[in-house]
């Protein structure tokens, strides 16, 4: 108590001083327009820095959380579009919200990737989501970006789909100008190209048009993207282009994908037979 | 009491010129914003203590704050010379006998030179500070530092004519 007392005494002055100089200066920065406003947007800076890098580092904690959120989101919005149904009657136009779910072509079904590969000339990737789970042979399987593959191979809970990036992977493709159906393949080298075969030499191609998935595939939902044109190598023996195409789906960074479920495919399948049948 | 009564007029004196006639009058040029309250504080008698000149420092600061209309500006600035005053003179005046005690600082009591210098330092330390706060931000510090100079040289002179003029007989350190 008496050391305090003593130390109060000896340092009576610059405490006073402090004291004093506290007092001026709360006045001058709550008082005074300007100085309030530089005193609080230094102070809404410093906030801010400590803020932004605390919820850099939290928001790694929710990030599987928000995740699944967006899968979950991604699927209802996917599943909502005009393309996934396609009624018998055409000439019938009908808005979204009325569509009958009868006339439901298209079911995307969203799975975890589980394992990738990008290295090697037959590239597979397996999903965490089986034929328990409505997956089946032959499906499509695309991400948000763009067109993944076909399932290959189903088991109760997993799949095992080829991957763009497989010297046996074909996907019908169309130039989003309009004309112009050819075959994308992977020549198996550049993960990040593919090409682009059988494009007529008819069509106007140019560096950056973008490449879907045709109307005519039976798996693949119409108009999906699959890449962009990077550059056309002219074929001179043949009448056809053969383009190099930047896939618009990072292969190496998968995390999710949608297993695309075609309601429509047995009929097809059943027509299809059934016409050989008579022909034959 | 006496000694109250001419410290309350003189005070009341520096403010009035301070406020109601330098900050009225239209700036010069913006290099050029003298003042001359500060002197009051430097007249103040040796024999105070530290703590009645923080408080004498802060109340005339801030009376001169609410005639400017600049809460806290000027109470900080002069409560920092107020606090920088007892350092300095013991500095520049090691000896402080019995005598000079009870005089003011003043050419007589200290000096010419050492009483120069106190002025001069002073007022720097003083407008360092009340340009720092008035800006908050030393932005183009040669700006800041021409701005400082001229004020203080402009607030020196002034004090100077103050000094000439009330203190002639001042050689025995009173006005």
């Amino acid at each position: 108590m008496n050391n305090i007392r003593e130390l109060l005494g000896r340092y009576s002055a610059p405490i006073l001083f402090l004291l004093l100089q506290a007092a001026s200066l709360s006045m001058l920065f709550r008082f005074n327009r300007y100085h309030e406003s530089v005193f609080l947007s230094l102070y809404n800076e410093f906030a801010g820095a400590v803020n932004a890098r605390y919820d850099g580092v939290t928001s790694y904690f929710s990030l599987r959380r928000q995740n699944e959120e967006l899968v979950r989101q991604n699927t209802l919005l996917l599943n909502r579009l005009r393309s996934d149904f396609e009624r018998p009657d055409t000439s019938q136009a009908a808005a979204p919200a009325t569509l009958p779910e009868g006339d439901r072509r298209f079911r995307f079904l969203p799975a975890k990737v589980i394992s990738n590969s990008v290295g090697s000339r037959k590239n597979y990737l397996m999903l965490h989501r089986g034929t328990d789970q409505g997956v089946a042979v032959n499906m499509a399987v695309v991400s948000p970006s763009g067109v993944v593959g076909t399932v290959v191979n189903a088991s109760p809970n997993m799949c095992i789909v080829m991957s763009l990036l497989h010297q046996q992977s074909k996907v019908v493709a169309v130039l989003k100008k309009g004309s112009g159906y050819g075959e994308v393949t992977w020549d198996g080298r550049d993960p990040r190209f593919l090409s682009l075969s059988k494009v007529p030499k008819t069509v106007a191609v140019a560096k950056g048009d973008t490449v879907l998935t045709s109307r005519y595939s039976d798996k693949f939902p119409p108009d999906y993207i699959i890449g962009y044109v990077e550059s056309v190598l002219e074929d001179q023996v043949t009448s056809t282009y053969n383009l190099r195409v930047r896939s618009s789906v990072d292969f190496t960074s998968l995390q999710y994908a949608f297993v695309v479920a075609n309601l429509q495919a047995a009929e097809m399948e059943a027509l299809r037979k059934s016409t050989q049948e008579v022909n034959e | 009491m006496n000694d109250i009564a001419r410290q309350l007029l003189r005070a009341v004196a520096f403010l009035a010129v301070e406020a109601l006639l330098l900050d009225r009058v239209p700036p010069v040029h913006r290099f050029l914003s003298p003042s001359i309250y500060l002197l009051y504080l430097l007249w103040l008698p040796f024999r105070l203590g530290r703590l009645p000149l923080l408080g004498i420092g802060f109340l005339y600061g801030l009376v001169l704050d609410m005639f400017t209309h600049t809460p806290g500006l000027h109470a900080s600035a002069c409560t920092l010379a107020a606090f920088l005053r007892p350092y300095l003179i013991q500095v520049l005046m090691p000896r402080l006998d019995e005598d000079s005690g009870r005089s003011e600082p003043s050419i007589g009591s200290m000096g010419a030179f050492p009483y120069a210098t106190y002025l001069a330092l002073m007022t720097l330390f003083h407008q360092v500070w009340l340009l720092f706060l008035e800006w908050l931000d030393l932005g183009d510090a040669g700006y800041f530092a021409i701005k400082v100079v001229t004020t203080s040289v402009l607030s020196l002179t002034l004090m100077a004519v103050t000094e000439a003029v009330f203190r002639n007989r001042g050689l025995e350190g009173r006005t």
